[in-house]
């Protein structure tokens, strides 16, 4: 037992000498978060739209104001011919036009429709349908509103709701996603890194001629990542809820264990990579295209599974993060509890059984 | 009881289809408490010997046995015993000195001050900088260090592959004798070495090539076994004198050594027909000195002429 303890102190000195990467595992989270909250989005706010009015009345005037008031759109300025429009598109000056036709109040009031023209820039094709249909909801609630007043005989009032983030945001997404990146940096890379430089410095050599038991060594390795993972789980889950106003509907307890599970599934995968990796950068190339990519890629939180291919989904199954993204939206997100989670945690539980078991037994107790 | 016996391995690594072989039926005993050398240039094997006998690989062929150990089946018995020193100073540069030790102690449940006595020689050489990173130190303290570390929990056999490359010419003078105070102690050591010169300095040497065993024999045994008379050539044109001296009739071998050549004649060589010779190739200030033959001498004619050899499988010289 002193035996381990030493071997936990020397890895803690090891990580804790090497400023500069502990604090690049430590700002990780931080930054990741940072950026995700607020530079990557795929939300569409302050979008530049143009309106050609050609009515020029009530109408219209009442349809504009709800558009500005609208926080997705920024009215640039108002356009006064349709000469004016493609210019305006081709400077980037605007993404959307909104056209009315002419005598549009009149035409609405007398013959129960009138017609009005989105005109979007699709050169991002998500952009522009998010904006075209949130200029269509504005139009719409004006109608409705309308409705409301007068006698129609018939409408059919649609009222959405969307749960567990009724404000759409982004980061009720992400977090997970990057949590699950996070670990996989810190615990798979990291520890990959280290062992290997083990072999690579020949002080493998020294420990395979001793009569320790070789895995001890390794294990003692992965205390110290483990520590460096808490820290980092604790940092993403406090930025998430005080910055980013994601809070933790489900068991902070319950929260806690699947991260720390998933921890170890990932320092098991990281044991694996040593045992094959026979210098550091495969080590680190290993970790970043067959842990960290899959779990960018085919985790869910980029692109959702179900669009993927079959085969893909297939594969996506085999990734460890995807079942920690499920878990954790699941209950950080829902709020939902064990009972709906059991299953996903028995299969990360299953991989690092099988992670770990394989690493153990690949380890090598000669130099061949 | 040998301290280490090694008989008749074999072993080549495959590299794709190419197969290089690293040892040829090597053969040799080491007795207890001796300072065994083992010297050949890069590339002559020594490093896989050493591999096979500390457990850390497997031979193709052959038994060898360290501590009376056989080394496949006891290894886990012969990796509590030995001491081993690997080729690059396996010591960790973001540990201080006294972190290096204590580890190395860990790994062999001891600690520092259980046996300080062993260490004492080399380690109150260090111990001063104690608080220093290991790489931070000079290659001559890394290098004791390395043995401190090698040492801390009192092996049986010491295994030292190549301890003095790369340290300067003191360290590696005071290394030799920090190596023969270890001896008194009682512990077998077995040290690998490229350089020639330090052949002396063991009681026995083993010389090796391409993966054989040219010789074992004590350093006097060896140069004792050099039945010609061997002569230093020394002149203004040393370069002209070598292509010269190639060409000439009676001369076996002529290779350069430090400042003079040295001159393996034939059996009848006349040595003043020789000089008036050398004075008519225009070489008037030839100056031909008898001397004593070296290791480096006997290595090169032994590596030369394989028919002087000592025969493969169980040496015969004791």
């Amino acid at each position: 037992m002193k035996q381990f303890l030493f071997l936990i102190k020397k890895e803690f000195f090891h990580v804790w000498r090497d400023k500069r990467t502990m604090l690049i595992l430590l700002g990780m989270p931080l930054m990741l978060i940072l950026i995700f909250g607020f530079a990557l989005t795929n939300e569409v706010k302050n979008s530049r739209i143009g309106v050609l009015d050609k009515s020029r009345d009530e109408t219209t005037r009442t349809i504009i104001q709800g558009l500005e008031a609208s926080r997705y759109f920024d009215l640039v300025d108002n356009i006064n011919s349709e000469k004016d429009l493609a210019p305006a598109f081709q400077s980037g000056r605007i993404r959307l036009a909104v056209i009315f036709e002419e005598n549009f109040g009149n035409h609405l009031d007398h013959n129960n429709s009138a017609s009005v023209q989105l005109i979007g820039d699709a050169t991002d094709p998500n952009v522009a349908t998010t904006l075209i249909n949130y200029a269509s909801s504005v139009i719409m609630d004006y109608q409705r509103g309308q409705r409301g007043q007068g006698a129609s005989p018939y409408s059919i009032g649609t009222e959405i709701r969307m749960l567990y983030n009724p404000q759409l945001k982004g980061a009720y997404n992400f977090v997970p996603g990057v949590m699950a990146m996070v670990l996989m940096l810190v615990c798979a890379m990291m520890t990959s890194i280290s062992i290997v430089r083990e072999r690579e410095m020949g002080t493998m050599e020294v420990i395979l001629v001793s009569p320790i038991v070789p895995i001890r060594v390794i294990m003692a390795k992965l205390i110290p990542y483990f520590l460096l993972s808490m820290i980092n789980i604790a940092s993403i889950l406090l930025l998430s809820v005080y910055v980013l106003d994601v809070p933790i509907k489900g068991s902070l307890m319950l929260l806690v264990f699947e991260c720390l599970l998933f921890t170890v599934t990932v320092l098991a995968l990281g044991m694996l990579i040593s045992s094959v990796a026979g210098s550091q950068q495969v080590a680190m190339l290993a970790s970043l295209m067959g842990l960290f990519l899959p779990t960018v890629m085919l985790s869910g939180f980029m692109f959702p599974v179900e669009n993927m291919p079959i085969l893909l989904q297939w594969i996506s199954n085999v990734v460890p993060s995807k079942w920690f993204y499920y878990i954790v939206k699941n209950v950080m997100i829902k709020g939902l509890g064990f009972e709906n989670v059991w299953k996903e945690t028995l299969i990360l539980f299953g991989m690092t059984v099988f992670f770990m078991t394989v690493s153990v037994k690949n380890f090598k107790t000669r130099l061949e | 009881m040998k301290a280490v016996t090694v008989s008749n391995i074999r072993k080549s690594f495959k590299n794709g289809k190419a197969v290089t072989e690293a040892l040829r039926t090597v053969s040799l005993d080491v007795e207890q408490g001796e300072l065994f050398g083992i010297i050949g240039p890069d590339g002559s094997g020594k490093t896989t010997l050493f591999r096979i006998l500390t457990t850390l690989m497997l031979a193709d062929e052959g038994t060898a046995t360290v501590d009376g150990l056989e080394v496949v089946k006891d290894f886990r018995e012969i990796r509590k015993r030995v001491g081993y020193m690997p080729g690059r100073f396996s010591l960790y540069p973001d540990l201080s000195v006294e972190e290096n030790l204590t580890f190395f102690a860990t790994l062999f449940n001891t600690s520092i001050d259980e046996n300080y006595d062993l260490v004492k020689d080399i380690y109150s050489q260090i111990e001063r900088f104690k608080t220093r990173k290991a790489g931070a130190l000079s290659g001559g303290m890394k290098q004791k260090l390395a043995l401190s570390c090698a040492l801390i929990h009192r092996p049986t056999v010491l295994f030292l592959d190549e301890p003095t490359t790369g340290v300067d010419a003191v360290s590696r003078k005071e290394f030799w004798e920090l190596l023969r105070n270890l001896q008194r102690q009682k512990i077998t050591i077995v040290v690998s070495t490229p350089y020639m010169d330090e052949a002396g300095l063991c009681d026995r040497v083993a010389l090796m090539q391409q993966g054989s065993i040219l010789d074992i024999d004590s350093p006097q045994g060896i140069t004792g076994k050099f039945s010609r008379q061997l002569w230093s050539a020394r002149t203004e044109k040393m370069y002209d004198l070598i292509l010269s001296l190639r060409e000439m009739q009676g001369i076996v071998s002529c290779y350069p050594f430090g400042q003079v050549h040295h001159v393996v004649p034939e059996k009848d060589f006349n040595i003043t027909q020789a000089q008036d010779k050398i004075r008519a190739m225009g070489f008037p200030d030839i100056d031909l000195a008898p001397i004593a033959p070296t290791i480096e001498d006997c290595f090169m004619h032994l590596m030369n002429h394989p028919e002087n050899r000592m025969t493969a499988g169980r040496n015969n010289e004791h």
